[in-house]
């Protein structure tokens, strides 16, 4: 089975200048991603899950280490190095992110959201539209919320509208960051069905579930993270 | 992805300048304004691309060169030194070898500004068609129909009421004025657009339909733009990549996100901590 994206020794530490501080993130994280495969991150809080997922969509710089990604046409990209140009067009056409936050902007219907990636590759506006539609109503988000923005929507209806508009243009590669986090059990049963459906389109998919339950449904492989060591003061790192 | 736009060591020196002045200015520093000479170093150094449909935006404080990069693009001011490229279809302009005439051609034709005042691009003397129709005449269209019907339409694209359009922009709103700059802007299509802090001092609800204009604009379009602000929300929205400019030099640059979630640079670390 095809390898999409291979993690070795990566690690991502915040460097706060005004308080001297170095504060690790992540360190030494060793994964890989199949082609039509979920790969589950798990660990307590402050394990650094969502910072691997972070890095690998360059929203963080890795402080070290490799993220290989095999794009569409073979070539294998080390994620850490790609050039800003090269990371806008793989998140343009192949890396998408499903965060537990929807940022969108606050004046655009639910429709329009969700069905704007499609239209940024240039499908036209009915057939993206009409996908649009019917992700919404896959994931039993009321019609009558589609024409409105989703800045008033309840938690859930806004991480059904972030799910719909990060599967509608079908990624290569899709991070998922507790996509379900708030969602009722029967419509995290639709999510779970999605996915399973996409994984045997063959998208590979990076994730962290907040219920263990998901890991094991969805879950072709399983990484365990653990908190990194303790914040470094630099100024007493020098003193002693 | 087509670049469009290749800078390379951009300086502009405001004074007669001395060895010294690189040496003794920039975020080290902390000043522009040389000690020995009393020259100000409002650009030095500054280097990037920006590709065909792409948004960058430039973010910095006031006096930290940002606006000295467009101007000097725009031709409103000359470098001191550097180099930089159009790529445009077939051709290359090679903006500060052009002689003053193909400087007017190149502006006219294929480049958009839209400042911060709209008294810098406005023509308050003619009325908002009229501001339009001077840049459509400048580009070699004649016909008065012609230039009425294209006038109207890009007021009407950028929200401007077709029956004021033979008001003076003086009787409009802020907000107004900008859309009439921006209509004015885009009437030769250009593809490459300079946005100079246009919804600085504007409401909010004001600020949010521009912006909402610009994205649209980007995306029916294909324009590439440099946005210059030094509002991070502005950035936020627009920007896919961004450049970050301290006393006249580049102090950090990344995909937008990144640096508003991991900005490097103490100064950014700052910047980004103390926005609303």
């Amino acid at each position: 089975m095809e390898t999409i994206l291979k993690i070795e020794g990566l690690s991502k530490h915040f460097l706060l200048h005004d308080q001297t501080k170095l504060i690790p993130s992540c360190a030494n994280v060793d994964l890989s991603v199949n082609a039509g495969q979920l790969t589950a991150l798990v660990g307590p809080t402050g394990a650094g899950k969502s910072s691997v997922l972070k890095c690998v969509y360059r929203t963080y710089l890795p402080s070290g280490g490799r993220i290989l990604y095999r794009d569409g046409s073979g070539h294998s990209i080390d994620l850490a190095q790609a050039s800003e140009h090269q990371m806008l067009q793989l998140r343009h056409a192949e890396i998408g992110f499903v965060t537990q936050f929807l940022h969108c902007l606050p004046r655009k219907s639910a429709l329009d959201v969700v069905a704007e990636p499609l239209l940024t590759r240039g499908e036209n506006r009915e057939v993206a539209q009409g996908k649009a539609r019917e992700l919404l109503a896959l994931l039993r988000v009321p019609e009558r919320l589609w024409a409105v923005p989703p800045a008033t929507f309840s938690g859930g209806e806004k991480q059904r509208v972030n799910l719909a508009r990060g599967l509608i243009a079908r990624p290569r590669l899709l991070l998922l960051d507790e996509p379900t986090a708030s969602l009722d059990p029967a419509t995290t049963d639709r999510v779970v069905e999605l996915l399973q459906a996409i994984k045997r389109e063959g998208v590979a998919m990076l994730a962290i579930f907040h219920h263990p339950d998901l890991v094991r449904r969805l879950g072709d492989r399983v990484i365990e993270l653990a908190p990194p060591v303790a914040v470094t003061d630099l100024l007493e790192t020098c003193a002693s | 992805m087509k670049k469009i736009l290749e800078v390379r060591n951009l300086t502009k020196i405001h004074g007669r300048g001395c060895p010294q002045c690189i040496d003794s200015t920039g975020p080290e520093a902390d000043t522009n304004i040389c000690p020995h000479c009393g020259s100000v170093v409002a650009a030095y150094g500054v280097s990037f691309d920006l590709h065909a449909g792409e948004i960058l935006g430039i973010m910095g404080e006031s006096g930290s060169g940002k606006s000295t990069v467009v101007k000097t693009l725009y031709f409103d001011d000359a470098p001191s030194a550097g180099e930089a490229i159009v790529f445009d279809e077939a051709r290359q302009w090679n903006l500060f070898a052009l002689n003053a005439a193909e400087q007017r051609w190149l502006r006219n034709h294929r480049l958009g500004m839209v400042y911060q005042n709209p008294h810098l691009g406005l023509n308050f003397n003619v009325s908002a068609g009229g501001n339009i129709a001077e840049r459509l005449l400048m580009s070699d269209l004649a016909h008065y129909g012609e230039i009425r019907e294209r006038a109207r339409r890009l007021l009407a694209r950028t929200e401007v009421l077709p029956e004021r359009m033979d008001e003076s922009p003086k009787k409009f709103s802020g907000g107004m004025q900008q859309r009439v700059q921006i209509a004015k802007a885009l009437a030769t299509q250009p593809p490459l657009l300079y946005l100079d802090e246009v919804t600085t001092g504007l409401d909010l609800s004001v600020q949010a339909r521009i912006l909402d204009l610009i994205l649209e604009i980007q995306q029916e379009l294909n324009t590439a733009m440099i946005v210059v602000t030094h509002d991070l929300g502005v950035i936020r929205l627009l920007a896919g990549r961004t450049i970050v400019m301290k006393y006249g030099r580049i102090i950090e640059s990344g995909l937008t996100d990144q640096i508003l979630e991991d900005p490097q640079h103490a100064y950014t670390q700052r910047l980004v901590a103390s926005a609303l």
